[in-house]
């Protein structure tokens, strides 16, 4: 294998000989072309290392551990194997890896790791590693391949909700791995919501105390989540946090008074509580503090602010909302309320330093937000996304889609051929307003998945979206050719430990080993 | 002071209604009662849960014969199943409360065999599921009575509960063809079952895709026609094993090999089994169906079912006869002419009438009953009284429709139309499985004792080991509920109430049954 630098944008671009009779890679990458050449690989005398031009070297912790994990990868029965293939003679064989920026200790984020992280793990490494493959007789080889490659979008999300079941933290680990194989970057924590409140906040303990399932068994301590942090740092995966408000705060109620508005029947309250109540100071200040402390445990630059399906009728029910209402001249218009209340929010992790993103709700109320907000496509069906795409992407915001990739809905059949046949950037607008859709996410709503069914459920009809998200879309318009490729990938998971479901009839060489 | 309680399981067996008392005359304890039938699944007939609670612990709990018992320490499967419910109710606890000091209020469940003859080394069939019935279904029921309290202890109230199922036969259909079922998740679904009282396992264990199943008689079946001849296959050894392991649970063990249709995979294996298809004058290279015409498949048929009868010991098999497709048949010269010589006319399904009555005189010789699939019925063919219809097709007044045909000719039928569990959709279909009623048709009550029960299927197209499970449990539970419990169990709240407990007490025995809805259990699956 040669690594070569003569493109400067792709610092690690892998040149490598050999390897073929391969079915594939998924997601498959802009421009591929195997050569019948293969060369032997040999456990024994196979060797990552950094090229001579490479900015980082050797203690670059993001790549020596992802060299150590791909080596188990590319030769799953290694330490089985171990007796027989002791006395090869084959030459060794170096996968030698160029880097351009030496940023090995920092997250990956928009823009500043796209080198170190997309390109060298995701481009370089996970599609090497999918490129070699074992014979009947146990060898392991690899055609040459020139490959170029870069993803379509530079946001490729999953969303998993850990509040309407507690998903544990292996479980979510193992999501990362996943993630990782299909070159996903970003998941999407919507780590809390009325069901229950897991995240243990420094700040406001009883959150979690009073709002988790469990104060104990049910939550995610500061170290779980820094666990998550640092594990999907690992595999180029940044982690977008959500705190959804104003809506879908009923767990917060519990452990944090006179934040939920009290809705009331008739001139006395009912006992019952509704979303966030705007018109108390308190509430911003309990938010500015909250936030601050979030903006400090995630690293990533940008914070999921929620603010969909906010139901005004608690609202409209409590006086004193209804008199604050009056004070600001809003009239009878709750949407008022509501968008006074998110550019609130907005505002306060401005402050901090953190890009926002939103639901497409809030752009639909009208709010003054600022213009580097992101909005978050969640809705409708194509032609009424596709509207949306064009209204949003007009008014100058960029946006995130998701609305065809709700994978929590399930039905009976290769549905996967749905997600795959998504097209993000058919909506009419401009060039410019196609530019302004930075990607797109798979949302695994949680009302019926725990951690008995999720990673089935997830894989691999996520990886279809996933290539939607990576690779030309011209060149990948054909789904039934990409079904044997996608069935090939999925039994890659199954080999890899990953509990992916079968795509239709047939077999993987290696079954799923558990039950 | 308190020495030991001792609590009984009486059994009955002649009555054919038992009554599981639970009864201790010793010190009160009142707990609080959430629910009136607490987590009790499948409902019993009769329970009365007072509000009396005593302690168990798992230092000083035993599960034993009484000593009125008819049968003893000797009975394998007695001596099994206590250790199994052993562990099930203190299998966690165990280890965080292996202190002596606890004290515990009772120390002992009493099992009474009343049954003159306890059959312990049979299989459970037919005829002897009554005996079984209680005995698991007495078991299983005493260790959902168990409750973890705030402090970690494990408690049972005093209860009253008298029960027997509604059914015979309640099944689990596994397809182990379209994608093969290593045998591990095979005995964890036939453990779940058991949490379940389901009784019957059928086994859909060859069709088109694969022939996984190892034939002593025919190894070339799958040699050629399985995935893999060795690690996609059920060696006789793994057959045997997963028939013990049923049989220990009181679950029985009924193999389809289903033919004439579904049987590509039976070709690769097995030369002039299958009817070469024709284009126009010459073969097409292609198989159709079983071709019925030739005597060499009649030998080959009697070969197999006789190993089959001697493989399964269940008193049943089922012979699928489902989804014929004449296209082939037609197409063939050979078959045009034997139609003409038995003057069948155009009308294929004699031909198939011809076949599988052949078939089933053949597999009568192994004194073995019948199950078959509807279309062999619809189809008209000649079949012995005391044949099982399988109903599978149709929308709800379709089957409805069917099960009144089946039963007024004077079969007996068991309902699958409204339990395809393969189908998945979006949201709480359990819900849908649960309202369905197999004895809900127009019909005499003559013609309702006909239906012996039903069967949940979980075909095989989009499942294999990564996804059975958690897709099976607990949909799977609402039917089973259809079909043990009194026909006047229908409410959806109560059962919604009792279900979600059932399938986190299935999640803490280490099966990952899917969530009903949002919500949490105190022990979450740990097997990720």
């Amino acid at each position: 294998i040669e690594v070569t630098e003569k493109d400067p944008c792709y610092c690690c671009r892998i040149l490598m000989k050999q390897a073929v009779s391969v079915k594939g890679v998924w997601p498959l990458p802009q421009s591929f072309t195997i050569s019948s050449e293969r060369y032997p690989l040999n456990p024994q005398a196979f060797y990552f290392a950094y090229g001579k031009q490479s900015a980082a070297q050797e203690g670059c912790s993001v790549l020596d551990e992802a060299f150590k994990r791909y080596f188990s990868l590319i030769f799953p029965d290694y330490i089985s194997a171990y007796s027989i293939l002791q006395f090869s003679e084959d030459q060794p064989f170096t996968v030698q890896v160029s880097v351009g920026l030496d940023d090995c200790d920092g997250y990956p984020d928009e823009n500043s790791s796209e080198q170190l992280y997309t390109l060298c793990l995701s481009t370089g490494l996970e599609t090497f590693s999918q490129l070699v493959y074992q014979e009947d007789f146990g060898s392991y080889f690899v055609n040459k391949t020139e490959i170029e490659d870069f993803p379509r979008f530079q946001f490729r999300g999953i969303l998993l909700d850990t509040s309407r079941h507690y998903l544990p933290v292996r479980a979510i680990l193992k999501t990362l791995d996943a993630m990782a194989f299909s070159k996903f970057n970003v998941f999407h924590w919507h780590i809390v919501d009325d069901p229950s409140f897991p995240y243990q906040s420094r700040t406001f303990p009883d959150l979690s105390a009073k709002g988790a399932f469990h104060p104990m068994t049910h939550i995610y301590t500061q170290s779980d989540v820094r666990r998550v942090i640092s594990y999907a740092r690992m595999r180029g995966i940044r982690v977008l946090p959500e705190f959804d408000s104003p809506g879908h705060t009923q767990s917060w109620g519990k452990g944090q008074s006179d934040l939920l508005t009290p809705c009331y029947r008739g001139s006395t309250p009912s006992g019952t509580f509704g979303p966030v109540n705007p018109a108390l100071p308190s509430t911003y200040k309990f938010m500015a503090t909250l936030f601050k402390e979030v903006s400090s445990v995630f690293p990533d630059s940008y914070i999921h602010l929620g603010g969909d399906e906010v139901n005004f009728s608690c609202w409209k029910s409590n006086p004193d909302v209804r008199a604050f209402m009056q004070k600001m001249g809003f009239g009878t218009d709750f949407t008022k309320l509501e968008a006074y209340y998110m550019e609130n929010i907005v505002n306060i992790t401005t402050a901090l330093n953190k890009t926002s993103i939103v639901w497409q709700d809030v752009f639909d109320y009208h709010e003054r937000i600022p213009k580097d907000t992101v909005l978050h496509i969640w809705k409708g069906d194509p032609a009424s996304y596709e509207a949306e795409l064009s209204r949003i992407t007009k008014a100058g915001y960029r946006v995130l889609l998701a609305a065809p990739w709700y994978i929590n809905h399930i039905s009976y059949g290769q549905d996967w051929r749905n997600y795959y046949t998504v097209q993000p950037l058919n909506f009419s607008g401009t060039e410019e307003q196609k530019k302004l859709v930075i990607g797109g996410e798979v949302c695994m709503w949680g009302e019926y998945v725990d951690a008995t069914n999720l990673t089935p459920r997830l894989w691999p009809r996520a990886s279809a979206a996933a290539e939607r998200l990576w690779s030309d879309e011209k060149q990948t318009s054909n789904v039934d050719k990409a079904f044997p490729r996608l069935q090939d990938f999925r039994c890659k998971l199954l080999r890899r430990g990953i509990q992916a479901e079968p795509l239709f009839v047939g077999h993987c060489k290696h079954e799923y080993q558990g039950v | 002071m308190l020495k030991f309680a001792s609590l009984l399981l009486a059994l009955s067996f002649c009555q054919g209604r038992q009554h599981h008392n639970i009864n201790n005359d010793d010190e009160v304890v009142p707990v609080f009662q959430a629910s009136k039938y607490s987590s009790l699944w499948p409902l019993p007939q009769k329970v009365q849960i007072s509000e009396i609670s005593f302690k168990l612990s798992g230092t000083s709990f035993k599960i034993v014969d009484a000593k009125e018992s008819s049968a003893g320490s000797s009975c394998s499967i007695l001596q099994s199943a206590y250790r199994r419910y052993y562990e099930y109710m203190f299998g966690s606890a165990k280890k965080q409360w292996g202190g002596k000091n606890r004290r515990a209020d009772l120390t002992e469940l009493h099992v009474w065999i009343t049954s003159p003859d306890s059959e312990c080394d049979a299989y459970p069939g037919v005829t002897s599921d009554e005996s079984c019935e209680s005995f698991y279904g007495g078991l299983e029921t005493f260790s959902q009575l168990v409750y973890e309290d705030e402090y970690g202890a494990k408690n049972i109230n005093s209860s009253k509960i008298s029960d027997f199922p509604r059914f015979a036969h309640r099944g689990v259909l596994l397809d182990s063809s379209r994608h093969f079922l290593p045998i591990k998740v095979i005995l964890a679904n036939l453990e779940t079952m058991a949490m379940n009282k389901i009784n019957v396992f059928h086994w859909h264990i060859v069709d088109d895709q694969s022939f996984p199943y190892l034939s002593r008689t025919f190894p070339q079946l799958s040699q050629q026609g399985a995935y893999h001849p060795y690690t996609h296959v059920y060696t006789p050894a793994d057959v045997k094993m997963v028939i013990e392991f049923a049989r220990l649970r009181g679950i029985r063990v009924i193999p389809e090999f289903d033919t004439p249709g579904h049987t590509q995979s039976w070709g690769k294996g097995q030369t002039d089994l299958l009817t070469p298809c024709f284009s126009g004058s010459k073969p097409s290279g292609t198989f159709g169906p079983v071709n019925p015409i030739l005597n060499t498949t009649y030998d080959f048929m009697t070969q197999f079912f006789k190993e089959v009868s001697t493989v399964f010991p269940d008193t049943y098999v089922h012979l699928g006869g489902d989804e014929v497709d004449f296209t082939c048949w037609k197409s063939n010269p050979d078959i045009q002419k034997f139609m003409e010589q038995q003057q069948f006319g155009e009308d294929y399904s004699k031909l198939e009438s011809f076949y599988i009555q052949r078939l089933l005189d053949i597999v009568s010789t192994t004194q073995k009953g019948y199950l078959i699939w509807q279309e062999v019925f619809d189809n008209g063919v000649k079949l012995k009284a005391d044949t099982l219809i399988h109903v599978w097709k149709g929308n709800q007044q379709q089957y409805q429709n069917e099960m009144a045909n089946v039963t007024a000719s004077g079969y007996q039928t068991l309902l699958s139309t409204p339990w395809y569990l393969n189908r998945i959709s979006y949201g709480q279909d359990w819900q849908g499985f649960y309202k369905a009623d197999p004895q809900d048709f127009k019909g005499t009550d003559e013609q309702k004792k006909l239906v012996i029960g039903g069967e949940a299927c979980l075909w095989g197209e989009y499942v294999d080991a990564t996804n059975l499970t958690p897709r099976l449990w607990p949909r799977a539970s609402a039917v089973a509920e259809r079909l043990w419990s009194a026909s006047n169990v229908t409410d959806i709240d109560d059962a919604f109430n009792r279900l979600s407990l059932h399938r986190c007490r299935m999640v803490e025995r280490g099966i990952p049954a899917e969530p009903l809805f949002s919500s949490y259990c105190p022990h979450e699956y740990k097997g990720v």
